[in-house]
């Protein structure tokens, strides 16, 4: 009997009760934790009211993990932490250490094993990133290989602080945007530049017709008649390579090897200090796919990156850097050329025009 | 070398200091020989500058409408093993607080039964294990569910809730993160596994406007923590702080309302000006606390670019009341979402998120709906413009 009861089949059993992971230390001080101190850009220490101290340490993941890697952080786990550890929202592995004697020797470790310590403070962050060619059917990039080629280059500012504040790279290899690409120091976004194709046959199959219409953000996609049949129509004046009628039309393919690539855009944030949270603004409108190291996709992030080194202030974001020294400076230093497409034509494009006599000259 | 497929393309991505993904792809197929042809196929994508997957094809398991993505491989009988290729979603513990044998226990089902790959996590907040096919998801979903882990969202449906770290481990923390994203994941759960929205729903909470979670830029209702009284100022540690740095010129000339100053040693601060913006705090984390008086603040619409242009979220609700309210399982907030939803079901249209609908109908005729008045913490400014649709009950 119990035997049956046991094999039922289970369903919508909800989340999962996360008390059962916290470690004593966090459960002793939850709510009642007094502040905390970045010791090192890979080990952060948090004090309770209760005086108790709870250790961090930070280790960079690609996300994307086998099983292995999993037992990896698993045997750390086990071996200096009781078990406990994380993720954060940038998909680092967080070790929680209640006995500092365990801080340097698991780093130690880490470091023996290959793995990445670092990204606290002011420091390049992990990129948060989407599945690319590895497993996504819209993806006008790879997403994986030109963050391990960008994070290769900039490794230096993972381990160590050397910046004037938090840089955060975002990357999304289409304008669905899986993550908070659009509002990040920098990010990466996958670009199309040529219309959807359009497969009469497969069209009738496998799309709806007025959801294919109402995905357009411009309009462009029309009803039409082909040979008697219902079919759409794509007005190539106005389409802007979204790709989103794609998602919802397998019919119309947009991907495109010779046209597709990376379009850099800078200044966002999320984050509510000193100033609102920001979109970030176009910097490169296309950079072709250069697989497997992307060089031009690198070059255009390390030298945002370096002017940025050299010309903000302690505390400075990268938006908040270009806000004080303004756009034209900001295309004359990195020497990106401004073009007709960093003007916006768009709904509200309007609004971002330059309506005053200020002008930096 | 008992290798499948050569790849020179992604061999160049082993290379460096950065933890490779290559490495654990091939790490993968150790364990799932069907990864193997995920290397292949992914090499081809190098070369070929495009990606290999179909679009279409369904994959779930029963009864549920979601929790499962269809992945299927252009070349199925080039690289059999990614056929089907699909990903199940997993609704994460809250925070993202495990141990280490959950995670060992998951390593094996990955194993297994699908690809030997996941991903911590994707972009909403899920783990997701890559790699399997619709004949093995059944027995993933059981296992996963053994485990006391169930399906999270995708497709037209509440997607799966995420927070911070909150009050686990943050001092900054308003209020409790983890609870309240629980308690309505746990709600909601029908919501989450049977689409019936117009589009996808996200809740994200952040313990405070730092944000660590991008609730604003990546949420519909993003709950942000904040507070009502007064900072708290230990001064001794003030001094401190201005021993190590210039507090003046870091701190306060930062302030976005000039609310701080200094008065003889001591700092002093206008908290009726104080926008809450936690600069200060962040910078002198020993010497300033928020209040006691501690809640969050409501945004609503933030999304992607997709249909109409990337949104943030807008101020919809200054202070909610959480900490409160949580006593009461959170009763008020759940009449809020349910007016919501109702008046996006009512007049959202299909893939319409609602920030949209309010972009195309107008804020006023959304508060209208949902039973909330207009008040001046909503706009950035009042209107510049004349064209004022006065309505007859103001004759």
């Amino acid at each position: 009997m119990a035997e049956e009861v046991k094999k039922k089949r289970l369903t919508d059993i909800g989340p999962h009760d996360y008390n059962e992971y916290l470690s004593p230390v966090i459960k002793k001080n939850y709510g009642k934790w007094a502040y905390h101190e970045i010791i090192d850009p890979g080990t952060m220490v948090h004090v309770a009211e209760s005086g108790d101290k709870l250790y961090t340490v930070r280790m960079g993941s690609p996300r994307l993990v086998s099983g292995s890697f999993v037992r990896d952080i698993c045997d750390i786990a086990d071996k200096y932490c009781g078990g406990h550890l994380r993720f954060t929202t940038r998909n680092n592995v967080e070790f929680l250490i209640e006995d500092e004697k365990n801080v340097e020797p698991l780093k130690k470790d880490l470091e023996k094993m290959g793995y990445n310590v670092g990204g606290i403070g002011n420091i390049v962050a992990n990129i948060v990133h989407t599945q690319g060619w590895v497993h996504c059917h819209t993806s006008a990039s790879d997403a994986s290989g030109v963050v391990k080629s960008v994070m290769d280059e900039l490794y230096e500012y993972f381990v160590e602080e050397k910046l004037p504040s938090k840089v955060r790279i975002a990357f999304a290899c289409c304008l669905n945007m899986c993550g908070s690409v659009s509002s990040s120091d920098i990010a990466i976004v996958g670009t199309h530049r040529k219309p959807p194709r359009i497969d009469l046959e497969r069209l009738r199959n496998l799309c709806e017709i007025p959801s294919t219409i109402a995905a357009c953000p411009t309009n462009s996609i029309r009803p039409d008649t082909v040979d008697g049949k219902p079919a759409v129509k794509v007005n190539e004046e106005t389409c802007v390579f979204c790709g989103s009628c794609y998602t919802v039309c397998p019919a119309m393919p947009i991907a495109n090897a010779e046209n597709d690539g990376l379009s850099i855009w800078v200044g966002g944030k999320v984050s509510n200090a000193r100033t609102k949270p920001t979109f970030s603004k176009l910097a490169i409108p296309f950079i072709p796919n250069d697989p497997p190291r992307w060089p031009g996709v690198v070059n255009a992030v390390k030298t945002i990156l370096n002017e940025y080194k050299k010309g903000a202030e302690p505390g400075e974001r990268v938006g908040e850097w270009i806000d004080r020294i303004g756009w034209p400076r900001f295309f004359k230093i990195t020497g990106f050329p401004f073009t007709k497409y960093h003007i916006d034509d768009f709904r509200l494009g309007e609004t971002t025009m330059n309506y005053s006599s200020h002008a930096r000259l | 070398m008992g290798k499948k497929h050569q790849t020179p393309l992604l061999d160049e991505l082993k290379k460096g200091k950065w933890i490779s993904f290559v490495k654990e792809i091939e790490r993968a197929a150790e364990k799932s020989e069907r990864t193997e042809d995920l290397l292949g196929q992914v090499e081809e994508s190098y070369r070929d500058k495009v990606n290999h997957w179909k679009h279409g094809g369904m994959a779930g398991v029963k009864g549920y409408g979601a929790g499962m993505v269809g992945r299927f491989s252009e070349y199925p009988d080039k690289y059999p093993g990614i056929k089907e290729c699909h990903s199940m979603r997993i609704i994460p513990s809250a925070g993202f607080f495990y141990n280490s044998d959950f995670l060992r226990k998951l390593a094996d089902i990955s194993e297994k039964h699908a690809g030997g790959l996941l991903n911590f996590h994707g972009a909403t907040g899920n783990i997701q294990i890559l790699g399997m096919s619709q004949a093995e998801a059944e027995d993933v979903f059981q296992a996963v569910a053994e485990l006391g882990f169930d399906l999270g969202g995708s497709g037209s449906d509440l997607r799966t809730p995420s927070c911070c770290a909150g009050q686990a481990r943050c001092e900054f923390a308003n209020y409790d993160t983890m609870k309240i994203c629980r308690h309505l994941t746990e709600e909601y759960l029908d919501e989450l596994h049977r689409p019936a929205f117009n589009y996808k729903f996200k809740f994200k909470f952040s313990g405070c406007s730092n944000d660590c979670v991008a609730s604003a830029a990546r949420s519909d209702l993003a709950f942000i923590g904040t507070w009502k009284d007064k900072i708290k100022i230990n001064q001794e540690e003030v001094k401190n702080y201005k021993k190590k740095f210039d507090v003046q010129k870091y701190v306060l000339d930062k302030c976005p309302t000039k609310c701080m100053w200094f008065e003889g040693e001591n700092l002093a601060i206008d908290d009726e000006n104080c926008v809450k913006c936690m600069h200060c705090i962040n910078e002198l984390p020993k010497a300033l606390k928020a209040g006691d008086e501690r809640g969050c603040s409501i945004l609503i619409g933030a999304k992607a670019p997709l249909v109409t242009g990337p949104r943030m979220g807008m101020m919809l609700v200054p202070f909610y009341d959480v900490n409160e309210d949580a006593k009461n399982d959170y009763e008020w907030i759940k009449s809020l979402i349910s007016n919501m939803w109702e008046f996006w079901d009512e007049y959202g249209v299909s893939r319409e998120r609602i920030g949209e609908l309010i972009g195309r109908v107008g804020l006023n005729t959304f508060l209208e709906g949902i039973g909330l008045e207009p008040i001046p913490e909503m706009v950035e400014h009042p209107r510049s413009n004349p064209f004022i649709k006065f309505t007859e009950d103001e004759d």
